[in-house]
């Protein structure tokens, strides 16, 4: 089989989606453009380790050129698409040095750009977002010369930022919109464990606190929140979510909801264009007929991996259990299985378990779904495991932190979690 | 630059130099070395990088950490005193040489 699968967007993703491609016998070309310079990266330790400088360059590069080289991978970086045609047998990229690229299949892994804060003020320098290498090391710079540090956002990306500056001995502030950190994504009992940790060492919480605006004249030097009070700020990082990049699936007439919609193997509106990653919205496990945006490398690793598959014309491997992290200091955050839609919470702490950690088992209609973990690997693992094997353990035992979960384990029973959900 | 002698999961033996501070992880990884996921990016949080040591040389790796150990104690391929998860091992001329062997089965 021979052709040209062009892959649009150089990240975990779009990477995978290429390497994969050779890795299951692909003979034709692979051309992989990236919007940003340099080799494909990873973007978790910019948050923590590379921000904190104990993470070099290097340690980012996700592949050495000298195996893209065998592998045959054109990798056209610090390359944007300006221009595109697509019909029923492949189409034509343009890039924005005047060359054009002919292709017969197409990979779209375009990502997310962070949020900007709809407030006055949000463009005056100082006031900075993070996604790319080249925003955390202008972060890095910023921090280096910055006593007050206001973290706008108390997701994951935020409270990162934060323990990273506070372990520099910044004085950090976290604002948060909500009534509790994390409120999207993890239940009440998880944020307080994870409040107490920032508030354990030095950094000031206010939750329920909308920012108004950013004062300044040449350079941002407080945050005006909704009550009217002005916090002073050297610098301010927004943490506020990212928005998928649509523009070119949208330009090709792909189906585009919030991200490009897909199903769980990265198959699109169209034939020969699959979409992998940030900028896609799949299937909700537990709500078939509701999408849902899964920012993880574990999603997109798997969803590139099934994709490959997809062009090729072979059946995907079945997806995985979904499972993230977030290192904040020496607090690890690992969460598995998608909590949303749970009706019921189990949370294992004290006695055995030891003094820093915690465990958050979700159940819906008697079943265990997903759970957040601190500090607990094996309480990870065996749910890990226990989510994989399409197995549950009894929501009561599981409270008593002296009996290791993995010995909990039996057979689900009932209504699977996502018949339930249709039922 | 120090050596790494991996033994992959079909049997096969491949040796790699690799950037001295480089985990055994990370090089694996860039350099296509099957069998060593490495999902977290060495984040010590996805145990899909697990390798036994060679006997003669765990004293210089050291022994798993506890989190490490914690890590592993559920690994599909099951964890012996040799276990190690590759992304905590920091490549350095001390540890030139380094035999691995690849577990069949990562998670």
């Amino acid at each position: 089989m021979t052709g040209c699968v062009a892959v649009v967007g150089a990240g975990q993703a779009g990477l995978q989606l290429a390497t994969t491609l050779r890795t299951l016998g692909y003979d034709g070309r692979i051309v992989l453009v990236g919007a940003e310079p340099g080799l494909p990266y990873q973007r978790p330790p910019l948050s923590k380790g590379f921000l904190a400088g104990t993470v070099p360059h290097e340690e980012l590069e996700l592949r050495d050129p000298s195996l893209l080289a065998e592998q045959r991978i054109e990798l056209h970086a610090g390359r944007r698409v300006v221009g595109a045609v697509l019909d029923r047998a492949g189409g034509l990229l343009r890039l924005d040095d005047g060359s054009e690229l002919a292709f017969d299949r197409l990979g779209l892994a375009t990502g997310a750009t962070a949020r900007r804060l709809p407030v006055p003020g949000a463009d005056l320098p100082g006031m900075l977002t993070l996604r790319s290498v080249a925003d955390a090391e202008q972060l890095r710079a910023g921090l280096a010369d910055a006593a007050d540090i206001i973290v706008v956002g108390g997701g994951f990306v935020g409270l990162e930022v934060a323990a990273t500056a506070r372990a520099q001995g910044r004085r950090v502030t976290v604002v948060e919109a909500a009534d509790r950190l994390l409120a999207r994504v993890v239940a009440a009992p998880f944020s307080a464990h994870v409040r107490t940790w920032h508030e354990a060492r030095g950094t000031t919480v206010l939750t329920g606190a909308a920012v108004a605006g950013l004062t300044g004249t040449d350079r941002v030097t407080g945050v005006t929140l909704g009550d009217g009070r002005t916090l002073p700020a050297d610098l301010v990082v927004a943490g506020v979510g990212a928005s998928p990049v649509t523009s070119l699936a949208e330009e090709l007439g792909l189906d585009v909801e919030r991200g490009i919609v897909t199903d769980v193997a990265g198959r699109t509106s169209h034939p020969r264009v699959v979409a992998v990653g940030d900028c896609t919205v799949q299937p909700h496990p537990h709500a078939p007929d509701r999408l849902l945006g899964i920012e993880s490398v574990n999603n997109a690793v798997e969803q590139a991996t099934a994709a490959a598959a997809v062009l090729l014309g072979h059946e995907p491997a079945p997806r995985g259990v979904p499972w993230f992290w977030s290192n904040q200091g020496d607090l690890r955050l690992q969460l598995v299985g998608i909590s949303d839609g749970y009706d019921e919470l189990v949370v294992r702490r004290g006695g055995s378990a030891g003094e820093g950690r915690l465990t958050v088992l979700y159940y819906r209609w008697g079943r265990l779904i997903a759970a957040d973990v601190a500090g607990n690997p094996r309480d990870f693992t065996a749910i890990r495991s226990a989510l994989a094997e399409g197995r549950t353990l009894d929501p009561i035992l599981a409270q008593d932190t002296d009996v290791p979960l993995r010995t909990l384990l039996t057979e689900a029973r009932g209504l699977p979690a996502d018949a339930a959900a249709r039922a | 630059m120090p050596t790494i002698e991996f033994t992959c999961p079909d049997g096969s033996r491949r040796t790699v130099e690799a950037r001295a501070g480089a985990s055994v992880m990370e090089t694996a990884v860039k350099l296509g070395v099957p069998g060593i996921v490495g999902e977290c990016g060495g984040g010590l949080s996805c145990a899909t990088c697990h390798v036994f040591v060679d006997v003669d040389q765990i004293d210089v790796t050291g022994r798993a950490t506890d989190f490490e150990e914690e890590m592993l104690e559920d690994a599909m391929t099951p964890p012996t005193e040799l276990s190690r998860l590759s992304c905590q091992i920091a490549m350095s001329d001390a540890l030139d040489g380094l035999r691995v062997t690849i577990a069949k089965e990562q998670q």
